[in-house]
């Protein structure tokens, strides 16, 4: 459904394009061998190349070019085999060298697609404009001291990919889309880990807005360094609201840099385009540009996982599961391969609904993960067997269910224990029917006088007195003969 | 005695591991020198006690049997390479107090092959300069005197001027330089000594201070060829700490020294015959061919058109280059700060105090042909005429294997001399720049005395690492040229090369 922004003056359309710079995952910087862990001591992984010192050179660390490559063929990308390296010159505290080593009109990855899961099922495709390397610079601490700044240099040099999209995104929802699939993607190819609280993984909106049905683009605002998806969607209403007002005042937006306030909830104004750096890029005379071999992007492409968008396709197809549910499952290559040895020989869909519904369940309440999940995939698979054969209710096994979180144990052992096998001995439920009519005379005549509701207050005492393990086919069948009879 | 000091490599290899002399005489002998010749302030800083330890480990070493190819040569070292616990200044206040806690490749590889480093040598700032005066630490002055003006303080070229005049002076028997633009070549053409560049990624650039990264490239200044080919020897090698650096191995380059150079073709390239080239510098070129001609080679007249373009390029990559590399030295981290109240003034006042003139020429060039709206113009233009000045030498070296030109438009000039515009200045560098530009290497080596009885030098040009033609055919010159002058101050040899009836004169 498309997003329109309704103003005084009609209806508004908003594009758009999103630059996510993702953190790869790499043991060495882009062009030093010093460490990247995240949570290190202040300036504990620094290289001498990382700080700047005189003389000091970069050597591009082949795992990052790798990773960078994976992540275009992730992407459906077009893999430049010569890229070409660049310095954008900027002076900042932070920033050792005085500028950042970057691709610019050369970068490793060209155009690509990335597709989109909408909620209705549908998708939509969106153009990749580019990928390329850069590096990270430090970080400015302004809060050590009150007259000083204190630099951590420890991010300095960490390779980044730069992921540009074009501005095919047409609401905010969808650039959450987006950027959730981009990191779903990212994941899966295990070369960022999408980890936006720590930084891994930030993202530039630039936004603009155009009349609905104008095929024009208007002026756009950059946002730069949003950390969260619904910081993202706030940002990017909150700009293209802005975006109206000014238009439908009979005013003109500037291009400028803005900044979001998560506190306000709203942007404002960081450098105009007036005072926008002039980087001066120029290809950096210390390395020479990057050649791939063709084969080694090859032995990368036929190494590459099942991608979300592929596995969806085979869990609708294999599993007979409908696009939403394909959807959730494999938005985490863990929980999709969680669901697949639940599902493994037994009924898909009941497989599907154990493991979205009260497994994901089990992980939201208990905190823990699906590396470390609180049933296993071959305790719910048991669990699912137990209920195909009738041992379990549905009922019965979400109480086993609970337990197995509880105790660790499997649903078997459970069942056991703990007596909860379901009732399909015709014998006990008409034991039960009978003396649960006895006691009530009243109400028997009652429904064979033709108050039909009644039959639902007989299953629940019935229910009550065999502690719900009655069989409820078995329980409703012989309760309807005994209280016509 | 024969005064240590005057020794070739050559010979003081020969004599050390003969036994006839050990490391630390030889040092000694270089360490009293550098304080008796103070007044040329060819050093920044002098390591003389360090230079005697190092010495009497050379000469444990030796005694061990485990002497390196330079084992106990008393080298010095160009104050551009970062050198571990040794104050690095690239002869800028900008780095005021930085003492590297590492040691450039080339100087790690000369300690590795047991040469003894005496200090650090002067330079230009940052290594931007053809005169040796644009150093913070002062000017070095050419220990050579012209007869027409004996108590005039001559340049000693730049920006390897400490190292030129340290080794023509007899301080150092051999230093290291780094040649951007023709920074060995030139000081070694007006200080009488032999110096080379090798081809552009011959040596590691990692260590050295860099100026600009695309030409910067490290090699050898000594007094004579064979010695020159030694050094280079030892500092050359693939780095793979620099991304440029050649994944070649090193030839023997002594070894290139067979002194037969028959049916070699040279190359005699017409635009270095500008008009108002100087009749002087006009006829040492002419009596080079000859004497190649002599030695069995051809000259050929070549073509390289775009050599008059070279200059202004080179003065648009190397600025731009440099005002990016130059970036780094902003107060935080290490050298000279400033403080100022904002980020911003803390920058300009450390910027402005920490760097010299011609280095913030230089900076403001750089920065504006990488502007916005002017790269194109400028930066993007210049790196095609580039490589068509490559492309000049490549068409060359299809019917020539070296070539021979001046090494520069004039023997060496006063301290204060051609500094009224900076392209006077600049101008220095025509014949070696073109060579930088295509990565080739040039060797500069004295052919003879000019009329005022300074040295002057002629250069070779190879093809891309083809170093060995090059030291070939300079052995061959060397031989031709018989120059034994040195600098009056040198008394010995002035003695000797006038008992030997002033041989390499009259030019």
């Amino acid at each position: 459904m498309a997003y329109i922004l309704q103003g005084d003056t009609g209806d508004w359309e908003v594009v758009i394009g999103l630059e996510v710079h993702a953190q790869v995952i790499s043991n060495a910087k882009l062009f030093s061998g010093a460490a990247t862990a995240f949570g290190a001591e202040p300036n504990s992984q620094v290289s001498f190349v990382d700080a700047g010192f005189p003389g000091m050179l970069p050597v591009i660390n082949r795992i990052c070019v790798e990773q960078a490559v994976r992540t275009g063929l992730g992407l459906k990308a077009r893999i430049n085999l010569t890229s070409v390296f660049a310095r954008k010159n900027y002076f900042y505290a932070d920033l050792p060298q005085g500028y950042q080593i970057s691709q610019y009109e050369l970068p490793i990855v060209g155009e690509g697609t990335l597709t989109i899961d909408l909620p209705d099922g549908s998708t939509k495709a969106i153009g990749i404009e580019r990928l390329h390397l850069e590096q990270d610079a430090g970080k400015s601490l302004h809060d050590q001291h009150p007259t000083k700044s204190f630099i951590d240099l420890n991010r300095s040099g960490v390779a980044l990919m730069e992921i540009v999209s074009k501005p095919d995104l047409r609401s905010p929802e969808e650039a959450g889309l987006y950027v959730a699939k981009l990191r779903s993607i990212l994941r899966y190819l295990g070369t960022c880990d999408g980890n936006m609280q720590e930084g891994s993984m930030r993202c530039d909106a630039n936004v603009s807005v155009r009349p609905k049905g104008a095929s024009e683009l208007r002026t756009r605002c950059e946002i730069k360094n949003v950390n969260s998806i619904r910081f993202l969607q706030q940002a990017i209403e909150y700009e293209a609201r802005r975006h109206i007002e000014v238009y439908e005042a009979g005013g003109s937006i500037n291009q400028e840099t803005r900044l979001f306030d998560s506190a306000k909830g709203e942007t404002r104004s960081m450098r105009s385009k007036e005072h926008a750096h002039d980087y001066r890029y120029f290809p950096d005379p210390d390395l020479l540009p990057l050649v791939l071999d063709p084969k080694m992007v090859e032995t990368i492409k036929a190494g590459l996982p099942e991608l979300p968008d592929e596995k969806k396709e085979r869990f609708m197809g294999e599993y007979g599961l409908n696009a939403t549910d394909a959807g959730v499952l494999v938005a985490d290559q863990a929980s999709a391969a969680f669901f697949e040895s639940v599902a493994k020989g037994r009924d898909p869909k009941l497989a599907a609904n154990w493991v979205m519904g009260d497994f994901f369940g089990a992980l939201n309440a208990t905190g823990r993960t699906i590396d470390d999940p609180p049933v296993t995939a071959a305790h719910l698979g048991e669990l699912v067997d137990l209920i195909k054969d009738g041992t379990l209710s549905g009922r019965l096994a979400k109480e086993v269910f609970a337990l197995m979180v509880e105790t660790g144990k499997g649903p078997a052992a459970l069942v056991e224990e703990k007596g909860l096998k379901q009732v399909t001995d015709t014998g006990a439920i008409e034991t039960a029917i009978e003396a649960v009519m006895a006691a009530n005379p009243d109400k028997v005549a009652e429904i064979r006088a033709g108050k039909d509701k009644l039959i639902g207050w007989f299953v629940g005492q019935v229910m009550k007195a065999t502690q719900g393990k009655a069989n409820p086919g078995m329980l409703n069948e012989l309760l309807a003969k005994k209280l016509k009879g | 005695m024969t005064n240590l000091t005057h020794l070739t490599i050559t010979e003081a290899r020969r004599r050390l591991a003969k036994g006839e002399i050990t490391a630390v005489e030889l040092t000694r002998a270089h360490t009293e020198a550098m304080a008796a010749k103070r007044g040329l302030n060819a050093f920044i800083t002098e390591t003389p006690d360090l230079a005697l330890e190092q010495a009497a480990l050379s000469d444990a070493r030796r005694a061990k049997g485990e002497a390196g190819s330079l084992e106990g040569i008393p080298l010095g070292i160009k104050d551009l390479f970062c050198t571990e616990g040794v104050r690095t200044t690239a002869a800028s206040r900008i780095l005021d107090g930085f003492t590297p806690p590492y040691e450039s490749t080339v100087t790690a590889n000369l300690k590795r092959a047991g040469a003894v480093s005496l200090g650090k040598l002067n330079l230009d700032e940052f290594a931007m300069g053809s005169a040796n005066i644009t150093s913070h630490f002062g000017p070095v002055e050419n220990p050579w005197k012209s007869k027409s003006d004996p108590a005039k303080k001559l340049v000693p070229g730049g920006s390897s001027g400490g190292s030129a005049a340290a080794v023509a002076a007899r301080i150092a028997m051999g230093a290291t330089g780094t040649d951007t633009g023709g920074s060995i070549r030139q000081p070694a053409s007006f200080c009488g000594i032999v110096g080379i560049k090798p081809t552009y990624g011959r040596c590691s650039r990692w260590g050295i201070v860099a100026f600009a990264s695309s030409l910067d490239q490290a090699g050898p200044m000594a007094r004579t060829v064979e010695d020159c080919a030694l050094l280079l020897g030892a500092m050359a090698g693939h780095d793979p700490l620099d991304s440029t650096s050649a994944p070649l191995p090193v030839p023997d380059f002594a070894a290139a020294l067979t002194g037969d150079i028959r049916g070699l073709k040279v190359g005699i390239p017409k635009e270095y015959r500008p008009d108002g080239l100087s009749d002087e510098v006009a006829r040492i070129w002419d009596l080079g061919i000859e004497w190649l001609k002599d030695a069995g080679a051809t000259p050929v007249e070549i073509s390289l058109p775009y050599t008059k373009y070279a200059l202004p390029t080179y003065y648009i990559v190397a600025p731009a280059e440099c005002s990016s590399n130059l970036a780094r030295y902003d107060g935080v981290r290490y050298g000279l700060r400033v403080e100022g109240k904002t980020l911003d003034e803390m920058y300009k006042k450390t910027r402005a105090a920490g760097f010299g003139a011609e280095v913030r020429r230089r900076i403001l060039i750089g920065t504006y042909v990488l502007s916005a709206g002017y790269y194109d113009a400028y930066y993007a233009k210049a790196q095609k005429v580039r490589r068509l000045i490559a492309d000049d030498f490549n068409n060359a070296f299809k019917s020539v294997d070296v070539i021979l030109t001046p090494t520069a438009p004039s023997a060496a000039f006063g301290i204060g001399d051609n500094t009224d515009d900076p392209v006077t200045m600049w101008l220095n560098d025509v014949f070696t720049i073109p060579t930088s530009l295509a990565g080739l290497p040039g060797l500069s080596l004295p052919a003879g005395l000019s009329a005022d009885g300074l040295p002057l030098g002629l250069q070779l040009i190879g093809r891309p690492f083809d170093e060995e033609t090059v030291f070939r055919v300079a052995g061959v010159m060397e031989k031709a040229a018989a120059f034994t002058a040195a600098p009056a101050c040198v008394a010995p040899t002035q003695a000797r090369r006038e008992s030997a009836g002033e041989a390499g004169e009259g030019v």
